[in-house]
């Protein structure tokens, strides 16, 4: 994906590039990783307030009797928990032991729902929703259509109030009202993100995203409101332990093996659910864990976790430098008897065995 | 950016400066801008004789590591210690307190195939 020629451009693309944005290819799309620089970026959305641009997230629309149906059979989940202007975290399992993606969905009334979906799964989840729609659930990939920013920050509540007569103090965690902003209505205003800093996710046509760009970053200069790209996104959620598709959940790891018992009910049947039931009651053999490195080096995906003693005991899926805490962190799959707190594990990082140690997820 | 003319460069973004047999190396504005905040860098050859191209350390950023190829072949004869305590001088002040390494060079030819300062900014752009 290094051909920048075949990359998808989010609508704003021109706009990144003009106020610094760096570019890189990521799931298909041409993103901006950083503006300022990672770090700043970062702080500024921990402790203030941020905004990304993450258009190239897809969206589908659900329509008709049979929409909830079809969710419950395809996500692990319990949708049937959700009320009007409620989200949900939920997966799509595979039937060969993995997921398909993670997804949020919203419930917009009792038969309309919106699924959002990785980037880079887009086509892969269309196709697999389609597949199971055998109760022809009226279904819109709404994807190239929708632009969305993410407002991040204790402060992101201030910026995007000056924009809306909507009662943002009402809208709860999980939660979304549609409405009006900067004077464009029909927007999604979701109490969401992937920072575990607070604050909004705006879903708007891809028509009105320059404009409420410009109305946001204005409204946000008071608060020093700056862009921020892709590479804080991903220090911001790693130091909550937030599974990133791709790293930490893939086709072959199970929704109880990365700790997603939380959105996996089996009090409803979903795809393979009945060997998902079976891992949890025979305990998972492998288990997502968080760690913090006690000797220095930084942890990257596909680094072998060891005993210390040349064996191979997990591998690494995700890990960084966090920019919060200040020491090098990560996840990764151990074998369920290494994977309790505090466990003394090693991280095989150019040849040497370093020592790091099972923490409890989230590490901030 | 800048590219001091003083200095010599390689495509790997390294940069050199020589003081007769020794040459002081480190990484260029453009490298460390394309790496992104420094958090971490490890040099480990101190007092090994090495060949050019080898590896001398790495360097870690946020979110991506990256190999330092020595650029001229010698003996490693220093490394700076600032840098253990205070990576981001890579960021801030590449080519001053932002050094890696000092090299007693083996053979002083190795400089001839060093791009100078107009060479590589065609590279780095």
């Amino acid at each position: 994906m290094t051909d920048t020629q075949s990359l998808k451009h989010v609508p704003l693309n021109d706009l990144h590039i003009a106020i610094g944005g760096k570019m890189v290819p990521f799931a298909g799309f041409n993103m901006p990783v950083q503006y300022s620089g990672l770090i700043p970026e970062h702080h500024a959305v921990r402790n203030n307030v941020g905004i990304f641009d993450v258009s190239h997230m897809g969206e589908f629309k659900l329509k008709g009797e049979g929409a909830l149906d079809l969710i419950q059979r395809v996500t692990s989940n319990d949708a049937s928990a959700l009320f009007d202007g409620k989200i949900q975290y939920s997966c799509m399992p595979n039937d060969t032991g993995g997921i398909v993606d993670d997804l949020l969905v919203y419930r917009n009334s009792k038969d309309e729902y919106y699924l959002v979906v990785n980037a880079g799964n887009i086509d892969k989840d269309w196709n697999w929703l389609c597949k199971h729609n055998t109760a022809n659930v009226q279904m819109q990939n709404l994807s190239d259509k929708i632009s969305l920013f993410a407002i991040q920050g204790p402060n992101a509540i201030k910026v995007i109030q000056k924009l809306t007569d909507i009662n943002l103090s009402e809208i709860e965690y999980y939660s979304f009202k549609i409405g009006t902003l900067a004077g464009k209505s029909d927007i999604i205003i979701s109490n969401t993100g992937y920072t575990g800093a607070g604050g909004f996710e705006i879903y708007m046509n891809n028509e009105d995203a320059e404009y409420l760009w410009n109305k946001i970053m204005e409204a946000g200069k008071e608060y020093q409101i700056i862009p921020c790209g892709l590479g804080a996104r991903d220090t911001l959620r790693l130091e909550k332990g937030f599974c990133l598709y791709g790293h930490d959940i893939d086709d072959n790891t199970s929704p109880i093996e990365a700790g997603l018992g939380w959105i996996t009910k089996f009090t409803k049947e979903f795809t393979n659910s009945n060997y998902h039931k079976s891992i949890k009651e025979n305990k998972p053999s492998k288990k997502l864990v968080g760690f913090k490195m006690i000797d220095r080096g930084i942890p990257r995906q596909f680094y072998n976790i060891t005993d210390g003693k040349g064996n191979k005991i997990g591998e690494v899926t995700s890990g960084t430098q966090s920019p919060s805490l200040n020491i090098a962190i990560g996840m990764g799959y151990v074998k369920s008897e290494n994977s309790k707190e505090g466990a003394e594990i090693f991280i095989e990082i150019r040849g040497k065995e370093l020592k790091a140690q099972v923490v409890k997820i989230p590490f901030l | 950016m800048e590219f001091p003319k003083e200095l010599k460069y390689t495509k790997e973004h390294e940069w050199i400066k020589v003081n007769g047999d020794v040459a002081t190396i480190g990484i260029t504005e453009f490298a460390q801008s394309e790496l992104g905040d420094i958090v971490f860098v490890e040099i480990e050859t101190v007092g090994e004789v090495l060949n050019t191209h080898d590896v001398f350390g790495t360097v870690e950023a946020v979110k991506t590591v990256s190999d330092l190829f020595l650029p001229v072949g010698g003996e490693i004869i220093e490394k700076n210690p600032e840098l253990d305590t205070n990576p981001q001088l890579v960021n801030t002040d590449p080519y001053g307190n932002g050094w890696m390494i000092k090299v007693k060079m083996n053979n002083n030819d190795d400089i001839k195939n060093l791009l100078s300062s107009d060479e590589y900014a065609q590279i780095a752009g």
